[in-house]
Parts: C-alpha cells; sequence; structure tokens
C-alpha cells in the first residue's frame, strides 16, 4: 500500500492527496461547504452477559488487558495527552505491543508529547505504522524526515471527535490513563497523585472505540465520583504505580510573560479589544497558556474589576490566574477544555462555575453547533501567517513539524479570532508570501497583533470602522511584511521534495494541506 | 600574529547573535560552514554576504565558521569584520546602510525622562529597543562589555547606529572612561550619535578631550550636527566638581550614577537613598544652576514597578528631570510619573491663562484670583503645560476647552 494516491489541488490552491494510507479523503472544500450525509459510526453491541456482574474490572497489566481485547496487526490504538509531557501509559501501551509481536499499529493519540519520543524504536521497527494526532518535537522530526511507514494525520481536537464520530478514525482499542477510578471503569481526573483536571479528550474514545481500558494508579472503591468517564463504556481496568509525573502534568509554561516585547503584544491585543468594544460587561474570551495569552487575560482582569463588569463565560486551558478572577467574580463560568495548573485542578474540584467540557461540547465540527463560534474573542498563535491571512500552526518555516493543532482550528470559529505574534523571531518573519503550510483560512483570522503594528483582515470592515481615529498602529498586512523584511531580509522558500509525509485535516474531515518531506 | 579569530556570542540563550572562528591561510580558497538556524530562509544570503566582506578585505583563502543563532545582516557583518581586522590588522571599515530614518538631530532641551541602557555587544535586546518608545537609547560600551569583547562590541555599536531602527529615540552611547574612551569615539561619531554619555566623569578636562576628539572627527569627516554630552558623576570627587562639569560646552544634562558613588563614599546603596541625599542634591543644584537637565541613576530591581514609582517620585521632587531605566517595562513608570499629574496641570493651565490674558490686557502684573504671580512661577507653568502636550496628557488647543468649561 502507497502513503497516498490521487494529487489534487484543493479549494484552497494546495495540492493533496485524496487516497490517504488506502483510505477515501476528500479535499477541502471550503468553510462550511462540506455536507456529509449518512448515519454516524455505530461500536459493537454489547452485553452484560460478557461482563462480571460484580463490576470488577480489574485486569493484571496492560498486556493482559491488550490480549484480552484481541490486539492484532493492524489495529488502532488511542492514547490522550491529559497528562501532557508527564504521561506515562502511552509508551507502555507499545512496550506491551511490541512484546507480543504485533505489527502496522495506526497510534492515535489525541496529542504527543516530547515523552514520547521512545517510540520511534516502534515506528521504526513496523510496530507502528502511522501516527493519527499530533507529531511534535522528535516524532516531528522523523516523521517530516520521511521516516514513518505510513502517512500521519493531524487533526484538531474538534476534528478528532469528529472523525471518531464520523467513523473516519475507527479506534479499536482506546487506553484512557485516569488519575482516579473504580474497578468498574469510571473514572475521573479532577483528583489522585495524578490529577490532571479532566479527561475530555477521551470522551470520543470511550463512546466508540470497540474495546477500551482504562488505566489507574488510584482505584478507589465504586463509585468513583464523579464519572466523568462511564464505566458502561469500560472492558478493563488495570492498576499501575504510577500514571503520570504530576510536576510535568502541570507544565511550567503557564507563567505571564516578563518578556517586554511580548507584553507590548498583550497590551496592545487588550488595548484593541477595548476600543473595538469587545471587552463589555457579559462578554466572553478564551486565551491559550501561553505567556502572552495570560497577560491578555491579566490585562481584561483589570478592566473588568476597574470598570466595575464581568465576563459570562471564560473558555479553554483554566489556570491560576483564570480561577483567580472566578473567584473574585469576574466572570460566571469557566468553559474548561483542559486544566493547566494545580490551581485549575483545585478549582475545578471546588467551583460550581468551573465546569468540565470535552470537543464535543467545545468544538465538534458535525454537531448542532459547538461553543467555540460562541465566543466573543480568541487569542491564538501561529508559526506564520500569508498576505491573505492564512495561517500556519504546524510546521517551522523550513518545513519541519513542530506543534499539534490542539484546538487551534476549532476556535478559529470565534466572532474575533486574533493571533498575537511578534513580527519576527529571531530572523524568521512571521508574515509570508505563503505559508510553509495552511492550517487555518485566512476568511476566518481577523486581526494580526505585532509589536510594531497591527493588521485587520480587510473582511472585518466593522472592526476597521470601530478603529478610525484610534492611536493603534494599524497597518496593512502587506506593510507589515514589509516591514519585517526590511529588518531581516526576504526570506527564501524552503526547498522540500516532492514526498508527502502527513495530512492536514479541517474540522470537517476534509484535507486543508499536506506536508512534504524535507530535503537533509 | 594569530592566525585564528573568534568573536561573537554561541550557546544556551544566545539569539539573534553569531559566532564567528576564522582561519586566514596561505592556499586553499575561502570555505565557509554554515551552522544556522535560519539555513532554509537565509542560509544563500549569509553565504553571498560573507563573500562580499572577504573580497572588500581582499581575502582570498580563508576557512571560516560561522555559528548563527538568527543574526541579522549588521551583527554577522559586524562579527566577520571585528575578526577579520584582529587577523589582519586592516582598519578598512565594512559599513552596512545608513537607514535615512536614522538621520536626525535632538534639541538640546528635549525630554529625557528616560534612557534605556543595552548592552553594546548584545544584539537580542537592541533589535526592539526603540518599539518600548523611551526617550533616548544607550548603547553602551563600557559596564555591561566584557573587557575581552571590547573591541568587536565597537563594530556592533557603530552597525546598530547605521541599520538599526532607533525609531525616534534620541541615539545615545556610552563610550569608557576617559581616557580609553576616546578611541571609542572613531567608532560613533560618523555615524550619528545624537549624544555621548561620558562616564565616571570628574572634571570639565576630560569633557574638553572628549569635545576636542569629536571636533576631530567631525572635521575629517566633514560632518555637522550637534553631538551632546551626557556626563555621568559616580564620585565624591565628581560630585565636588560637578558645576564645572555642567557648564562644559555641549554638555545637555548631568547624570548621577550611585553604584559607584557609594562604593566610592564607602557605604551601600538603599532604597531610601539618604546616603545619596547630598550628592544627588549637588549635582540637582549644579545642572539648575547650568541650565542642563538633571538625570537620576537606574533603579535596579526590575521587577518592583512600585518601588520604582516611589523612586521616580523622590526624584522627581528633589528636582531631577529624568531617570535610567535597564529594562523597557521601566520606561512607561518612570515616564508617567515624572510627567506632570492632573493637580500640577490644572495648576498651571489657570496661571499661563492668567498670564495670557494679562498681557492681552498689557497688564503688568499676573493675579490669580487674590495673589501675585512672579514670573518664574509663570515659566514653570508653562513648561508644565508643554511637558503635558507633549505627553499627550493635554490638548495642544487646551485653551479653548479651558475658556468654553
Amino acid at each position: 500500500m502507497s502513503k497516498y494516491d490521487k494529487l489534487t489541488t484543493n479549494a484552497i490552491g494546495r495540492v493533496v492527496p485524496q487516497i490517504i494510507n488506502g483510505k477515501e479523503a476528500v479535499p477541502y472544500l471550503g468553510v462550511g461547504k462540506f455536507r456529509p450525509t449518512g448515519r454516524k459510526y455505530a461500536p459493537l453491541i454489547s452485553t452484560c452477559a460478557d461482563y462480571p456482574e460484580d463490576g470488577n474490572k480489574v485486569t493484571g497489566s496492560i498486556r493482559e488487558a491488550l490480549e484480552k481485547c484481541g490486539l492484532k496487526d493492524g489495529m488502532t490504538i488511542s492514547t490522550h495527552h491529559h497528562f501532557r509531557n508527564g504521561d506515562l501509559v502511552g509508551n507502555q501501551v507499545f512496550d506491551a505491543a511490541a512484546e507480543l509481536g504485533v505489527k502496522n499499529l495506526t497510534w492515535a493519540p489525541s496529542a504527543s508529547f516530547e515523552c514520547h519520543s521512545p517510540l520511534i524504536k516502534y515506528l521504526e521497527d513496523g510496530t507502528i505504522h502511522h501516527i493519527e494526532g499530533s507529531m511534535n518535537g522528535a516524532l516531528g522530526k522523523f516523521t517530516t524526515e520521511g521516516g514513518m511507514l505510513g502517512m500521519g494525520i493531524l487533526r484538531s481536537h474538534g476534528g478528532r471527535y469528529q472523525a471518531i464520530q464520523d467513523g473516519d478514525l475507527h479506534v479499536d482499542i482506546a487506553v484512557i490513563a485516569a488519575p482516579t477510578a473504580d474497578a468498574f471503569g469510571n473514572a475521573t481526573g479532577d483528583r489522585g497523585p495524578a490529577a490532571c483536571g479532566l479527561l475530555g479528550f477521551a470522551l470520543a474514545d470511550s463512546q466508540y472505540a470497540d474495546k477500551v481500558i482504562v488505566v489507574t494508579d488510584n482505584l478507589v472503591p465504586f463509585p468513583c465520583v464523579p464519572w466523568q468517564i462511564h464505566g458502561n463504556y469500560v472492558d478493563h481496568v488495570v492498576v499501575l504505580d504510577r500514571v503520570g509525573i504530576p510536576e510535568k502534568i502541570v507544565s511550567g509554561t503557564t507563567e505571564i510573560t516578563k518578556s517586554p516585547d511580548r507584553l507590548l503584544l498583550a497590551e496592545l491585543t487588550a488595548q484593541f479589544c477595548d476600543e473595538t468594544g469587545i471587552v463589555r460587561d457579559g462578554f466572553s474570551f478564551q486565551a491559550g497558556a501561553g505567556g502572552t495569552a495570560l497577560s491578555i487575560g491579566i490585562y481584561f482582569a483589570e478592566m473588568l474589576r476597574k470598570r466595575g463588569m464581568k465576563a459570562r463565560f471564560a473558555r479553554g486551558g483554566s489556570n491560576k490566574y483564570l480561577v483567580k478572577m472566578l473567584e473574585e467574580g469576574l466572570v460566571d463560568y469557566i468553559l474548561d477544555g483542559q486544566t493547566f495548573d494545580l490551581e485549575g485542578v483545585r478549582s475545578m474540584r471546588e467551583n460550581p462555575g468551573h465546569l468540565n467540557t470535552s470537543p464535543f461540547t467545545s468544538y465538534n465540527y458535525h454537531g448542532k453547533g459547538n461553543f467555540a463560534s460562541m465566543v466573543d474573542v480568541v487569542i491564538l498563535g501561529a508559526t506564520e501567517v500569508d498576505i491573505n491571512f492564512n495561517a500556519n500552526v504546524v510546521t517551522h518555516s523550513d518545513g519541519y513539524l513542530l506543534h499539534g493543532i490542539g484546538g487551534w482550528m476549532n476556535c478559529l470559529f470565534s466572532k474575533c479570532v486574533i493571533l498575537p505574534i511578534p513580527l519576527f523571531r529571531d530572523r524568521m518573519p512571521v508574515i509570508r508570501d505563503q505559508v510553509t503550510t495552511i492550517c487555518g483560512p485566512g476568511e476566518l483570522i481577523d486581526v494580526i497583533v505585532t509589536e510594531r503594528g497591527i493588521a485587520i483582515n480587510p473582511l472585518r470592515t466593522d472592526l476597521i470602522d470601530k478603529l478610525k481615529g484610534s492611536s493603534l498602529p494599524i497597518k496593512s498586512i502587506h506593510q507589515l511584511k514589509e516591514e519585517a523584511e526590511r529588518i531581516c531580509g526576504k526570506p527564501s522558500l524552503p526547498v522540500l521534495s516532492d514526498e508527502f509525509i502527513a495530512a492536514i485535516k479541517w474540522v470537517d474531515g476534509t484535507v486543508i494541506d499536506a506536508v512534504r518531506k524535507v530535503i537533509i | 600574529m594569530a592566525t585564528i579569530a573568534t568573536t561573537g556570542n554561541k550557546g544556551k540563550g544566545i539569539r539573534s547573535d553569531c559566532h564567528v572562528t576564522l582561519e586566514i591561510r596561505q592556499s586553499g580558497g575561502i570555505e565557509i560552514q554554515l551552522v544556522s538556524k535560519v539555513k532554509a530562509m537565509y542560509g544563500d544570503s549569509i553565504l553571498r554576504l560573507c563573500n562580499e566582506i572577504f573580497r572588500f578585505y581582499n581575502i582570498s583563502d580563508a576557512s571560516l565558521l560561522l555559528e548563527d543563532s538568527g543574526a541579522l545582516e549588521l551583527v554577522i557583518a559586524a562579527r566577520l569584520e571585528a575578526a577579520i581586522r584582529q587577523l589582519t590588522g586592516n582598519t578598512k571599515e565594512y559599513l552596512p546602510e545608513f537607514l535615512p530614518q536614522n538621520n536626525y538631530q535632538t534639541a538640546r532641551d528635549r525630554d529625557r525622562f528616560s534612557r534605556l541602557y543595552l548592552p553594546g555587544n548584545s544584539p537580542s535586546l537592541m533589535i526592539n529597543a526603540g518599539i518600548h518608545k523611551p526617550n533616548g537609547i544607550i548603547l553602551d560600551l563600557e559596564d555591561a562589555v566584557a573587557v575581552s569583547k571590547k573591541a568587536e562590541a565597537r563594530f556592533l555599536v557603530r552597525n546598530a547606529l547605521r541599520s538599526l531602527d532607533f525609531y525616534g529615540a534620541e541615539r545615545m552611547v556610552r563610550i569608557n572612561q576617559v581616557p580609553a574612551g576616546l578611541a571609542d569615539l572613531d567608532y560613533i561619531i560618523p555615524h550619528n550619535v545624537n549624544l555621548v554619555l561620558v562616564p565616571k566623569c570628574e572634571s570639565a578636562e576630560q569633557l574638553k578631550l572628549v569635545n576636542e576628539n569629536i571636533e576631530k572627527i567631525k572635521k575629517e569627516k566633514g560632518i555637522g550636527g550637534n553631538v551632546w554630552l551626557m556626563p555621568i558623576i559616580e564620585s565624591a570627587l565628581g560630585v565636588l566638581k560637578a558645576l564645572e562639569i555642567a557648564t562644559s560646552p555641549n554638555v545637555v544634562s548631568v547624570a548621577i550614577g550611585l553604584e559607584d558613588y557609594t562604593a566610592d563614599l564607602g557605604t551601600r546603596r538603599t532604597n531610601e537613598g539618604n546616603e545619596s541625599f547630598f550628592a544627588r542634591s549637588m549635582v540637582v543644584n549644579a545642572c539648575k544652576a547650568a541650565g542642563v537637565q538633571a538625570i537620576d541613576s537606574v533603579f535596579s530591581d526590575i521587577a518592583d514597578m512600585e518601588a520604582l514609582k516611589q523612586t521616580v517620585l523622590r526624584s522627581k521632587a528633589l528636582g531631577f528631570d529624568g531617570m535610567g531605566c535597564i529594562h523597557p517595562r521601566q520606561i512607561r513608570v518612570i515616564h508617567d510619573n515624572f510627567a506632570p499629574d492632573e493637580a500640577e496641570i490644572d495648576k498651571a493651565k489657570k496661571i499661563v491663562n492668567a498670564f495670557i490674558e494679562a498681557t492681552e490686557k498689557g497688564l503688568g502684573v499676573v493675579s490669580l484670583g487674590t495673589k501675585m504671580i512672579d514670573p518664574p512661577v509663570v515659566k514653570r507653568a508653562q513648561h508644565t503645560i508643554n511637558l503635558a502636550v507633549s505627553m499627550g496628557k493635554l490638548n495642544a488647543d487646551w485653551r479653548n476647552e479651558f475658556l468654553t468649561v
């Protein structure tokens, strides 16, 4: 089987394959243009006759559980990134699979981290055929240099839910690492030695996978409350000494920035939101975990406090700053998708206004609406933006896969999408004639805030009108690009091979772009 | 003479810089090994630049290892020139483009609330300095540069003066202590430096030397324009000579450096500053007598904005007109607190308005209510109004609004 076949040019002008790893794939058609018909994917019918009446599904080891699930060549195993870089389970699953001698597996993580680099050996020896999820760091390098047997597939958090729900991604065995669980398989992320907050990324897997294994290091007597994962979906429960490294679960990147340049970006962004009337009583926002985004949240909090106003809800990864806003009454609800620090975990346990959400509620594009499009303003990052506001988050300007998509694509449906990004990083200009990889169509990206000026998408005439006479440095995206090139010089495009190594799926499952192998 | 030279910086935490290892050979042609994080984007243009510089110096046989962490061209050129001149003794200058927007002069009495110190051998901090809008940017060749890096820093500072956008900030360089620092002038005076900081100044004689050297370079290069001086008083002797220093030609402001001063006194610097009260008052008095600006020492805790604010308020109360900064985040606090506050502006508006009305009526005496107002009070009020307007705290046509209220 070849990695891909039947190349075509999609609606955003990118060459993409229509056959990927032997399966048909629809090329990107435009925002909201792909209208799938038919019914969702249906998992197998189970019967209680096959499960112990006392509810005890505890099995001796991961290996034993995989065997009982009928692991065989060519299957798809999923894992999740609730423990981020502190995950101890993902690697053990494939150690066990390798011991069992199975080959050609698909690994479908909700995201991969540097801690998963040891899996490269299984990609090399054929235990794992390809990854459908994200390929960061060493895995990204390995993939982009053409090391993977199959074609990598990158999806957003919402796209992953959509793919599993629609049957684009069939999961044979889901392995859900849980900070606390009972023997029946009820599981929660908000307590236990490896507490991580919530387990939303595993929701789709629990609902649709053929077999589900819960792995925990904190087995409690039934019932495990709250049950973020329903035991009724679970086949086996495995107890380990440790499932995650707590200090790596709550990542250290969630401090506000001290960089004066980034603080300036945050300040300009906050001022932009203020002058355009976005910050008002009852507004909603989502800011990521980066230092700049966190600082913007702090500016929002200051404005609300000064004016005696409050936000209705904040979406997204929670952290101590957001929790402080909640507890101070500056925001009514946190609709949390993942918890970035221990304060977030505590708040989720204690505060009724701190709610556990999932990619289903927040991001799934094949649902009857989702939360992301209701958010007034979202603050995101990007590695590159082109003069049509198309943006890239997955590859470096030299062509290497660098980051996963996360919820980035899904968040583009917010009422106002702002990317605060430095005009250049060291000597790498961010605004380019064309981006290395398109992850987000420019029509959904409204504002680029740089330290040397703010570019508003010409489609947003409303925002442009609101800022007439503003003291903010409003410039065209062409002016910003030229300014960066005056300082850095005009960059060459990366010279990449003609061979594709990964596909980027849009929120509706269509292929928006494909990543080429780098020439070493 | 050595055959291998190294310049620049590399390693963890180094950004926007490069490290040059250069060997000049007898034969074998030019061999360049480029290790760069931006190779895919700028590899070709970096090689082109290096080859051009080799041709400029007539070097046809050399081995160059360039380890680049995203340096701009002006940085790469400075590093390579420093290495070549170190090995060959050649004194030819490879000058990058002079940006037209850097070609401005500054007024003797312009605002100098904030001046941002930048280490003269650290390109990453220079590139974005101007966007934080300090009144002045100081490229520091003195204390912020290690002794072993002094020579190469001059090339970087020179290239930065030419090719980095200062976004309208006053272009300043702190030279090394006179007399050694006089040699720095050759690298900066031809490149439109607006103001030279003269550290550890203890006499008018030192400033005379600086002025003479500047004049000589200007004459040789055929350049006009003013180069202002800001001597820094950093010793007990300097404090006692404050008046002769402040009244020296081209001096527009005098700064005080308290770290060295307190060391000279054998005491310790405190936030309250009792130990430097005399020195600060001396400098302020000398400056006011000479009609120049008095500039306070830097505040070194970059995390404590509240303490900085208190220091600025004390400084302003003593009569200082500005202060140094070592971090861009300090700029706003310094501007906001040196700026006239609402009450000062309101009072100044009333006084200036009364003065204008009295003049219009041909009255010789200005009075506000039942109080007579002396000319110096009017002058100070006018200064406050000008400042408030220049800092955007007051509209230029404030009188229209004032009269309609």
